[in-house]
């Protein structure tokens, strides 16, 4: 049973990392036009060169 | 602001000139937001931010799709009026926000904090029961003991994090001795930690750390889903405010300033444009025109003004232009004094119970005294606490109200989103349940049931060279008479005759010159008729007596199919208007409604509906004007078009986004649909706790029976309220 030791501490880490990121992509306002960002990725406008 | 003039640390002019790099943001505070209702696709964003970043005066503009909005960061001097041309080239509508109007929408605090609290109980959740599924399948001593030591480190955090809403919550009813469902629900988190904690120091079998963070989930997903629905209402309702501009033109010296209302002050000389609204109160003292004041009073006949009349905020000005000088500003215009009259009505408002509100006045007692029972029962029989304390506490979980946070929230949600859908905007959270109740509709004419432009009646009964003169008198005029007259006569494939020297004399009407004789359409005293009770317009073609053109009021399209609806739906339809008995009494019996009332004064609205719930009936207001507000305040549920002045969108629950009025009939059917099921969902989740409580009370109960009972009767509800979607 020693394989607990690491492999709690692994799924809590792993479900924290995605809890985080999840907080960082609310705090970074990511939610906040969904339709919109689902299109732009279909725009080529900066495709050969990032947008300034 | 993040596009600001950064300093310039170079000293050699050439380095100056050289443009520094900025990094581009999305504008956070932007200071012009246009509403592009028509954009749709990917190509639309790419072609607006390109027009309007290579606009000069422009730092940075950013699409929003979702919300179809343009946020631009530009210089001082740039004006939203400048670029809406720039749009309108493009091909896309846009219409001004007013900024101030929006920015509750923009900093949406609530909506993420509630978000941030729902992910971590999810989170929290799913490792407690990862673990808690161990113990379960049978995992025993000290690893047992092991789990439960992990679950009690991560549920303590969570809970004391992501259930704040329920404490505040419970604790506000508490200080004011009452109980709501909250209070069930902090006690059985609280008992259940501290049992679980205790039984878990005693090495115990049963720990309900997995069911108290499931608990918060669930409920904090009801409470999101409520918000959510709220939210999206609120956004398109300040939207409609935020997309009229108060902004007036203000003379000085002779030179125009346009400056926003709210810094107008009394003695103030104003222009207003023939189209514009009264910003403010006040007096002609220069021009001649005519007023619309059918939002006001619901009168349809236009109005003369001539220096001297006085005028109210919320007038139109039709033809001429009107300088005033403004006797009452802000808070002292008679718009503003009738939020008084509102504030009268509402409080005269039954105060209505919502249906989860009364749900838990039955439940919350009924679950303390269940669980206080078991608790002394248990006690009385085994003498031993920690056996009855774990039993009170598996009850508590058991009965908690997770199927019932659930069930209203996700039933208003489907119900409000396929609303949304037909262009209608619940804007408060009971609207539903008590637009279910109701049994007469009142409609006022002017505005709501009617489209507020007129329409041609006698074109048949006119001679044709008569009509042929007046259409060419109407043709140059904006007047609504005048665009009406024009568009009845060129449908009917009139072309004008020739009339020279054609003039607009502005309050009056237009004259001219045909072979040879002076020509006139306009108002009765000015063309030498009689006036009449009928909206009309004169015709003095020189020659015999004047001509009369009459005009009614056209219907608003769904009119007449609301109307139908409702009464084949057996509800009882009346007509109050302030209009004049004749125009109330013939739209009255073309649509088939027995009972109306014309002439009515704001206050005699407001009474007759207060009349009516005193008989005892649900009232349903549907109503536009300024007149109106008082009325859709009193009544028990009310719903103003889109076009209604924005005091009366505030004053009524729901608002109809469109032109149509047919969804009206539908929202009811829909709304008693919602009602049935959000009744259906208080059955299931009561059914789930009549197989579970003897369970608890019997002390059989174990987590994850407890776990089972919560999650399937909460997926139950959520499912059943999915159904009124389709």
């Amino acid at each position: 049973m020693s394989v607990l030791s690491y492999l709690i501490p692994i799924s809590l880490i792993l479900g924290g990392a995605a809890l985080v990121g999840f907080i960082y992509t609310v705090r970074a306002n990511q939610y906040d036009d969904p339709e919109g960002d689902a299109r732009r990725i279909l725009s080529d406008e900066w495709d050969d060169h990032p947008k300034p | 602001m993040t596009a600001q003039m950064r300093p310039q640390m170079a000293v050699c002019p050439g380095c100056v000139a050289a443009p520094s790099e900025a990094v581009e943001q999305a504008p956070t505070e932007a200071r012009l937001a246009l509403s592009l209702p028509t954009i749709h696709c990917q190509g639309c964003i790419s072609a607006v931010e390109r027009a309007l970043n290579a606009h000069p005066g422009v730092q940075s503009a950013r699409v929003n799709l979702t919300l179809k909005r343009a946020l631009i960061e530009a210089d001082p001097d740039l004006r939203a009026a400048d670029l809406i041309p720039v749009m309108e080239g493009l091909g896309y509508e846009a219409h001004e926000l007013d900024l101030t109007a929006l920015a509750a929408t923009q900093n949406d605090k609530a909506g993420r904090d509630l978000l941030m609290r729902l992910a971590v109980a999810g989170f929290a959740s799913m490792n407690v029961m990862l673990l808690s599924i161990s113990v379960w399948s049978g995992a025993s001593d000290a690893t047992r003991d092991m789990f439960h030591w992990i679950s009690a480190a991560i549920t303590f955090p969570a809970i004391i994090f992501s259930a704040q809403p329920f404490f505040k919550n419970a604790w506000s009813a508490l200080k004011v001795g009452r109980l709501n469902m909250d209070v069930p629900i902090v006690l059985a988190l609280v008992l259940a930690l501290v049992t679980s904690l205790w039984e878990t120091s005693l090495s115990g079998e049963h720990a309900y750390f997995d069911a108290a963070l499931t608990l918060t989930f669930f409920l904090l997903a009801g409470r999101y889903l409520d918000y959510r629905t709220r939210a999206v209402a609120r956004s398109a309702a300040q939207e409609l405010a935020a997309l009229e501009v108060p902004r007036a033109t203000r003379l000085l010296d002779g030179h125009e300033y346009e400056v926003p209302v709210a810094d107008l002050a009394i003695g103030d000389l104003i222009l207003v444009r023939p189209g514009g609204r009264m910003p403010v109160d006040g007096e002609v003292v220069e021009g001649h025109s005519e007023l619309d004041r059918s939002l006001l009073t619901g009168e349809t006949l236009p109005v003369f003004a001539a220096p001297g009349t006085g005028v109210s905020a919320g007038e139109v000005n039709l033809t001429g232009p009107l300088t005033i000088r403004a006797t009452a500003v802000g808070e002292e215009t008679s718009l503003h004094r009738m939020a008084d009259l509102v504030a009268i009505a509402e409080s005269g408002r039954s105060r209505y119970t919502s249906l989860a509100d009364s749900a838990a006045k039955l439940y919350a007692p009924g679950v303390h005294i269940l669980s206080a029972l078991a608790f002394v029962g248990w006690y009385l029989y085994t003498f031993d606490v920690r056996t009855a304390l774990n039993i009170a506490a598996a009850v508590l979980i058991i009965t908690c109200p997770c199927a019932l946070g659930l069930a209203v929230p996700a039933v208003t949600t489907a119900a409000s989103g396929r609303l949304f859908k037909k262009g209608m905007l619940i804007k408060h959270s009971t609207a539903l349940e008590r637009l279910a109740g109701v049994d007469t509709v009142v409609f006022d004419k002017t505005g709501t049931l009617t489209a507020g432009t007129p329409q041609l009646v006698n074109l048949d009964q006119i001679d044709r060279s008569d009509i042929e003169i007046a259409l060419a008198l109407a043709t140059p005029s904006s007047h609504p008479l005048s665009v009406a007259l024009v568009r009845a006569a060129q449908e009917a494939g009139i072309s004008p005759a020739e009339v020279n020297d054609l003039r607009e004399v502005p309050g009056y009407g237009t004259e001219g010159t045909y072979q040879g004789r002076r020509v006139r359409l306009g108002r009765a005293a000015w063309v030498g008729a009689e006036q009449c009770s009928q909206t009309a317009a004169w015709l003095d073609t020189g020659e015999g007596s004047p001509r009369g053109l009459f005009f009614t009021d056209a219907l608003r399209p769904g009119a007449a199919e609301a109307v139908r609806a409702l009464q084949a739906a057996g509800k009882d339809v009346l007509l109050i208007s302030g209009d004049t008995t004749g125009a109330v009494e013939a739209l009255a019996q073309r649509l088939g409604i027995d009972k109306w009332v014309a002439e009515a004064l704001p206050e005699d609205k407001a009474a007759r509906i207060q009349m009516l719930a005193d008989q005892g009936k649900n009232v349903l207001m549907v109503g536009d004007g300024l007149n109106d507000t008082a009325a859709l305040a009193a009544a028990h549920v009310s719903i103003s078009p889109a076009s209604a002045l924005d005091a009366a969108r505030v004053a009524s629950d729901i608002v109809l986004l469109g032109q149509d009025l047919e969804p009206i009939a539908e929202a009811c059917t829909v709304a008693g649909k919602a009602i049935r099921r959000i009744r259906e969902n208080f059955r299931l989740a009561t059914l789930y706790n009549v197989i579970a409580v003897p369970l608890a009370v019997a002390g059989l109960a174990t987590p994850l029976i407890a776990a089972l009972a919560m999650s399937s009767s909460s997926i139950t509800v959520s499912l059943n309220a999915l159904r009124l979607k389709s």
